[in-house]
């Protein structure tokens, strides 16, 4: 299921489209695994060819996105975070079975890893990433190995102890920038919001399947009373309505899939994107440029110190070590300047972005519930002269 | 309108409510006497019926008057009626069941100790949902109390009955304490002969073939009806879940829209809105199956249950005529005791042919309103489905017509 943009409006618009087919490969010898057919529709010419279909595997995936986030999360890209190795849910209930050869899981993990190359192509300059070509293009691709790390919950793990040590460092950063303190703010605030979010509409998910199940249970149930019942009009219009609550229990469950796909997957995503801790490495980069000026500050004193110490070899090594650390601190600010600039610009097209998804899914979704209520009225309107013919 | 009557406060006694009244049973109005529950309190942990009579039979004083009665009278009633033989060829009325308000008082105490951990706007709401439910039991409560009744007065023969005039008109307490737990071990003991013995006597193939019909039948009936009203309960149960999560979510999404600063806001505001209404209604239709499905389905349960003793007590009968029959027979041969033998084998006959003509007219009579039931509730459970999935439909349309025009 493509998240489609189709905002020509818009400055940053699709320049290349993938789309995911699975199909299970079984190896001889060897158990058989999931692989995925990636199909690259593009007009750029970083590409050979309009249209391509590369096979790739899972672990494929994890490599890809450890690569991109070695290279551009600590300078502030909002790198896509790797699909879920597990599709355990926020509220930590199974929304479905872990069987990995079920239909359920396959279609899942088929959509998640969708969504994530979508997001790798939309961002400018990840599309133009070698990895990311190569990727996308080549037959071959070397394995990637020790996928534990790499998987999603890995690199949240890492991107997690990176802001921990952070935090631990009980460094206050003198934000002179308010469009940084408002901004890390209102993700914050964001970050709960969607997790709420995301935590009710997979309990809805759960509810409307529950509800499927049980409405399915009472069809059945109907279905043995209309049978029983001597009554022959009444007898009918009981299976009827049997059969109107199977139909209805068919209803439930396409709209829990719905829920999900459309809605709860985006939210989840969101909050995966969200938690990627770009703001974390920028307080990293500033306390690196601060550790710098401290350090270039030390050595400028020893060097004072060994002006009246007549220990000329000394003193020659000082004047250089200052020269480095004059050098380093200049790096370090430029550093910081650049991984400002670019949360900046990553942050206004996260913004954009988000602001395209949420309403293109907004409204997929609602059209869903309007075809749900239109079947609705279709299968009652049937069954209503069933009901009235009882005489 | 009933649409907006989870917002209502607690005026129960508007016409739309004297609707599930005449749902289970056919209410023939007759003049001379007529019954209905014009009021109810709930207190702590009771509920007091004000029963309203007019009549214009000579046993009673006045033509128009009300007592006040809590359950437990009601259950001595119906209890009488039971235990009297001269009732034995009767479907008796179901004795509606004990008002029961735990599970509701527990979710409004829980809503009350997690008030700290949610915002002012969801406790609110909450607090509203909470006390719709506990209306809508109360309202369930009275109406079944009020069936029980009508259906009294509405029989020919038991509207007659001594104690219901004194249940009626009597304005004291009538005393009758709940029963204490000899006379419940008692009453297990009861119904545990009675299932053994309806075992047995169901087993004797009957001479008559509308009774052995009528036999056939109700027990299968009766079996799934109760599985039917079961399924029914989680049906529905589920439907009022997933309502409430839409209540969550409409909640969340409008915190997100106030704190958001894109055009996106506009969406989740609007979608918010959207999803409070839609969820009334969703709300709203849990409640009109629990009222026209659920209902009738338990309903049918107790009744078809009463349906089933009355059969029960036929057979008890009959085996009580057969054995006279053998008695009588032994009593002739060994010529001892004749006299005796007869006059008991002639009261066993007639109980067994009285019992037999009236309970082939209440089997019929049975099957006639559990036909008209069927059809009043089925006909408006799909009404009312269909007039909320059109609303829920006309909501969302002119909902995606706004949010399509802003982009």
């Amino acid at each position: 299921m493509l998240i489609k943009n189709c905002e020509p409006l818009v400055r940053a618009h699709i320049e290349a489209q993938v789309s995911l087919s699975a199909q299970t490969i079984a190896c001889d010898g060897m158990n058989a695994y999931m692989a995925y057919k990636v199909t690259t529709k593009t007009s750029l010419n970083l590409f050979n060819r309009n249209e391509f279909t590369v096979k790739r595997r899972f672990s494929d995936f994890l490599g890809l996105h450890s690569k991109l986030a070695s290279k551009y999360l600590h300078i502030g890209y909002i790198v896509p975070p790797a699909p879920e190795k597990s599709i355990v849910g926020m509220t930590k209930v199974k929304v479905g079975k872990e069987d990995l050869s079920s239909a359920e899981f396959v279609e899942k993990r088929r959509s998640a890893l969708e969504r994530y190359l979508m997001r790798t192509v939309n961002h400018p300059a990840l599309l133009k990433d070698p990895d990311v070509i190569q990727f996308l293009e080549s037959t071959e691709l070397p394995r990637a190995v020790s996928t534990q790390a790499l998987s999603g919950a890995g690199i949240l793990r890492m991107v997690n102890k990176a802001a921990e040590a952070v935090n631990k460092m009980t460094i206050k950063m003198n934000e002179s920038d308010a469009w940084f303190e408002e901004k890390q703010q209102q993700f914050e605030n964001l970050d709960v919001q969607l997790r709420k979010l995301h935590a009710s509409v997979e309990s809805l998910v759960c509810h409307r399947k529950e509800l499927s199940v049980n409405t399915a249970s009472f069809a059945k149930s109907a279905a043995m009373l209309g049978n029983s019942e001597d009554h022959t009009a009444l007898s009918r219009a009981l299976s009827q309505l049997a059969e109107v609550e199977e139909k209805i229990d068919q209803l439930h469950q396409e709209q829990a899939y719905a829920d999900f796909y459309l809605f709860s997957e985006l939210l989840g995503d969101y909050v995966r994107l969200i938690t990627a801790g770009v703001f974390d490495h920028r307080m990293k980069t500033w306390s690196k440029w601060q550790d710098a000026q401290v350090m270039l500050q030390r050595k400028r004193e020893a060097e004072a110190k060994l002006q009246y110490a007549n220990k000329p070899d000394k003193l020659q090594q000082a004047k250089e070590e200052i020269k480095e650390w004059e050098a380093k601190v200049q790096q370090g600010e430029r550093d910081f300047e650049q991984i400002s600039k670019n949360i900046r610009r990553e942050v206004g097209r996260f913004e954009k972005q988000r602001v395209k998804d949420f309403k293109v899914v907004i409204i997929k979704y609602l059209e869903s519930l309007v075809h749900t209520q239109q079947q609705l009225i279709k299968y009652w309107e049937a069954f209503l002269p069933e009901a009235k013919a009882i005489a | 309108m009933m649409q907006e009557g989870l917002d209502d406060g607690p005026d129960f006694l508007s016409e739309e409510d004297r609707g599930p009244r005449a749902v289970n049973v056919d209410l023939q109005t007759d003049a001379t006497l007529q019954v209905d529950i014009s009021d109810a309190l709930s207190e702590r942990d009771k509920v007091k019926f004000t029963v309203h009579t007019k009549s214009t039979l000579p046993n009673f004083k006045q033509n128009e008057f009300s007592v006040v009665r809590q359950h437990e009278e009601f259950i001595w009633l119906h209890d009488s009626f039971v235990e009297n033989e001269e009732y034995a060829g009767f479907i008796i009325p179901p004795a509606p069941p004990r008002p029961d308000f735990d599970a509701s008082r527990e979710k409004l105490q829980k809503l009350g100790e997690g008030e700290g951990s949610m915002t002012k706007e969801e406790f609110t709401k909450m607090k509203q949902e909470l006390e719709a439910e506990y209306l809508a039991i109360f309202k369930k409560t009275v109406a079944m109390h009020e069936v029980f009744l009508c259906r009294v007065a509405a029989h020919p023969v038991l509207r007659k009955d001594l104690n219901f005039h004194v249940f009626l008109e009597y304005n004291q307490d009538l005393s009758v304490r709940g029963k204490n737990k000899k006379e419940k071990l008692e009453d297990f003991f009861k119904n545990v002969v009675k299932s053994a013995d309806g075992v047995i006597v169901s087993g004797v193939k009957d001479v008559d073939d509308f009774f052995e019909h009528e036999k056939t039948f109700l027990l299968e009936y009766h079996n799934r009806v109760k599985d039917a009203s079961a399924k029914s309960d989680r049906m529905i149960r589920s439907h009022k879940s997933a309502a409430d999560d839409i209540n969550r979510i409409a909640s969340t999404l409008y915190t997100l829209g106030t704190q958001d600063s894109t055009d996106v806001c506009k969406f989740f505001l609007k979608v918010s809105e959207l999803f409070e209404k839609t969820r009334k209604i969703e709300a709203r239709v849990a409640a009109d199956e629990d009222l026209k499905l659920a209902d009738l389905l338990k309903y049918y349960l107790r009744e078809s249950q009463a349906a089933k003793d009355l059969l029960y007590r036929r057979g008890r009968a009959l085996v009580d005529y057969e054995n006279a029959n053998k008695a009588l027979d032994k009593a002739r041969a060994k010529n001892k005791d004749v006299l005796q033998a007869e006059t008991t084998q002639q009261v066993c006959c007639q109980k067994f042919e009285k019992i037999s003509e009236s309970a082939k007219q209440e089997l019929i009579d049975f099957k006639t309103r559990r036909v008209a039931a069927f059809r009043k509730n089925l006909v408006e459970l799909a009404e009312l489905e269909l007039k909320h999935a059109k609303g829920n439909l006309q909501l969302l349309q002119s909902c995606l017509a706004v949010l399509k025009g802003d982009t």
